[in-house]
């Protein structure tokens, strides 16, 4: 999937997961923030790789701003991030 | 070596001296000692007037080293700490201990004074914010000591903590050292965690922003303790003082929680004519007393006392006549400050009466119910109060642990989570309250109770409440969120965490960069 226009998903509430996608030149690149970091930091990355690589993203940059969002919000907000991207 | 808990600590603490490892909740009892005080006379034609802090500070004769003290019943709204330590600052002071009975954000000043060694030294039963933050990355020269509300009490009477000069945030105050709380454009109601600092301290410093004429009745604080007076133009912010937590939540999983709360009460046999009660102020906690009020109403039971920081809904269940008294150690809010100075069933308390293990027996062990919240409990349901799951200090026991011990049955009541992390662990970061102190813990999901109270399994079997093991519970816990990674530490000590007894139950550790 091929990522046209900067787009965003979800929120800064608590137990939720801000995300914005915009295009990127070379590969995928995640930037992320967490209040979680030093716990999950690398759990939450590892599911927005996941969830880029079911959707065949493959040059993407995703900005995460992470309040303490569990496995299926991550995924449910990158995927709706990349749909509205495309 | 390791105390009862399993908790490595380091036999003497540079700072602190000698560990004593905590050994059990009850171990340290028998016949104690309160230590002397030395009290400089006053003379029929002395005046205690001064004309500012620095005066007060010069004829305290403040020198290097010494610990001064204060206490929090402005909370977040406080003046008095940041005006008299940056007097200190000012003098030229060095290596001051602050004990402070508990420190918010509005003492972020005082980071300032711990980097340039005005400040070397730290006790509080609480502390949050810049402070808290400094002292958990290792800016402090020695470790924090942090006691608990009636442990405090204990260590200032036994003289473990020894104050040369206690400052008394006073709202009204008479010119010759008569205190009261209940009036003043700063009123805060009880000053119940002052009275040991004005009892036990070498010298006494009320600082006021409503001077009013002799004398200040009613008394809280009586001028035999008081040395000097300084009139300033305002000692806080009432918008601080007011406490921003005691709202109950509008969360449903909140409130659920305290619906099931409610019902492990219920079940115990103890919310009968005669109860006594007490809850923090937390959002979860009120709910509790929300719940509480209800099945008290509808089933006409007239309760003995409620107890603690006092906050309005605990007043409007005492002024429905659901309690006989209140005991109040701190008001948290306006309406609990004016029921404080109007009703005389509302009973101030100094924190020795409150929670000190070391005295004739003190309000706690009166208790039945005690609601509690946590930031992490682990499989042997003891609970952490003192570190966020970062490792960072956030909090302190204040009256935890001391309400844990002395109530017949403690409740903590918390979400299963916590944004994504695990309330339920393996392994506390910090050991606050000891788990031997805790009967149940209550989450949206399940309840489990401490396999010490087979008395209390029993009685819940009876009732449609998911009751699970603490194993059962964590696993819930886990499957949602996965595992947490450790937190690294440096091996810095930087906060010594003391049972109510004067025992060490852990130490906080810096955080790794």
């Amino acid at each position: 999937m091929k990522i046209i226009n900067p787009a965003k998903a979800g929120s800064l509430e608590s137990n939720d997961i801000f995300i914005m996608v915009f295009p990127n030149d070379n590969g995928n690149e995640i930037e992320l923030e967490s209040i979680v970091i030093k716990q999950f930091g690398k759990r939450i990355k590892e599911v927005i790789e996941e969830t880029l690589k079911e959707l065949k993203v493959e040059n993407a940059k995703v900005i995460a701003k992470d309040r303490g969002a569990l496995d299926y919000t991550i995924k449910a907000r990158v995927e709706t991030a990349i749909r509205r991207a495309m | 070596m390791e105390n009862i808990l399993g908790r490595v600590l380091p036999e003497y603490i540079e700072g602190y001296g000698e560990v004593k490892p905590f050994s059990g909740a009850f171990n340290n009892l028998g016949i104690k000692t309160k230590k002397q005080v030395s009290v400089k006379c006053v003379a029929p034609s002395e005046v205690k007037l001064v004309d500012s802090i620095k005066e007060a500070l010069i004829k305290c004769e403040i020198k290097d080293g010494m610990t001064v003290s204060f206490h929090h019943h402005l909370r977040n709204g406080d003046y008095v700490l940041n005006m008299v330590m940056d007097e200190i600052a000012k003098m030229g002071i060095k290596d001051i201990k602050v004990a402070a009975s508990s420190i918010f954000p509005v003492h972020a000043p005082l980071v300032e004074h711990i980097k340039n060694g005005v400040v070397t030294g730290i006790y509080a039963n609480y502390m949050s914010g810049p402070v808290a933050e400094a002292v958990s990355r290792g800016l402090l020269k020695y470790p924090a000591i942090m006691h608990t509300h009636g442990g405090r009490a204990r260590a200032i009477e036994s003289g473990d903590l020894k104050i040369d000069i206690a400052f008394i945030a006073a709202p009204t105050c008479d010119e010759y050292g008569n205190i009261n709380g209940v009036y003043g454009p700063s009123a805060c109601g009880s000053l119940g965690y002052a009275i040991p600092d004005a009892m036990y301290a070498g010298r006494v410093v009320a600082i006021t922003d409503n001077l009013v004429a002799y004398p200040a009745c009613p008394i809280e604080i009586s001028q035999e303790y008081v040395d000097f007076i300084v009139k300033v133009d305002s000692i806080g912010d009432p918008k601080g003082i007011v406490s921003g937590t005691t709202k109950i939540t509008k969360d449903p999983v909140g409130l659920k929680i305290a619906k099931m709360a409610t019902e492990v009460i219920e079940a115990s046999g103890l919310l009968k004519d005669g109860f006594s009660f007490q809850t923090g102020a937390g959002g979860i906690s009120l709910a509790v007393a929300k719940y509480v009020r209800d099945v008290m109403k509808k089933n006409g039971i007239k309760g003995s006392f409620a107890a603690g920081g006092i906050t309005g809904y605990i007043v409007d269940m005492f002024e429905e006549g659901l309690f006989e008294a209140l005991f109040d150690v701190q008001c948290f809010d306006l309406k609990a400050v004016e029921s404080y100075r109007r009703n005389v069933a509302h009973q101030g308390m100094s924190a020795s009466l409150y929670g000190n293990p070391h005295n004739k027996g003190a309000v706690v062990n009166r208790l039945d119910v005690m609601i509690l919240g946590a930031t992490e409990i682990d499989v042997n349901f003891n609970v952490n109060v003192t570190t966020g799951s970062d490792g960072v200090i956030m909090g302190g026991s204040g009256g935890h642990s001391d309400t844990a011990a002395g109530s017949k049955l403690a409740i903590v009541v918390t979400k299963l989570l916590k944004g994504r992390l695990p309330i339920v662990v393996d392994k506390v970061t910090t050991v606050t309250t000891p788990g031997e102190t805790v009967d149940v813990i209550v989450t949206e999901r399940g309840i489990a109770v401490n396999p010490r109270r087979q008395d209390l399994i029993e009685k819940l079997k009876e009732t449609n409440l998911p009751i699970m093991t603490i194993e059962e519970l964590k696993k819930l816990a886990e499957n949602m969120v996965g595992t947490p990674e450790k937190i690294e530490f440096d091996d810095k000590v930087v906060a010594v965490v003391e049972y109510r007894d004067g025992t060490v139950i852990d130490v906080v550790k810096k955080v790794k960069e």
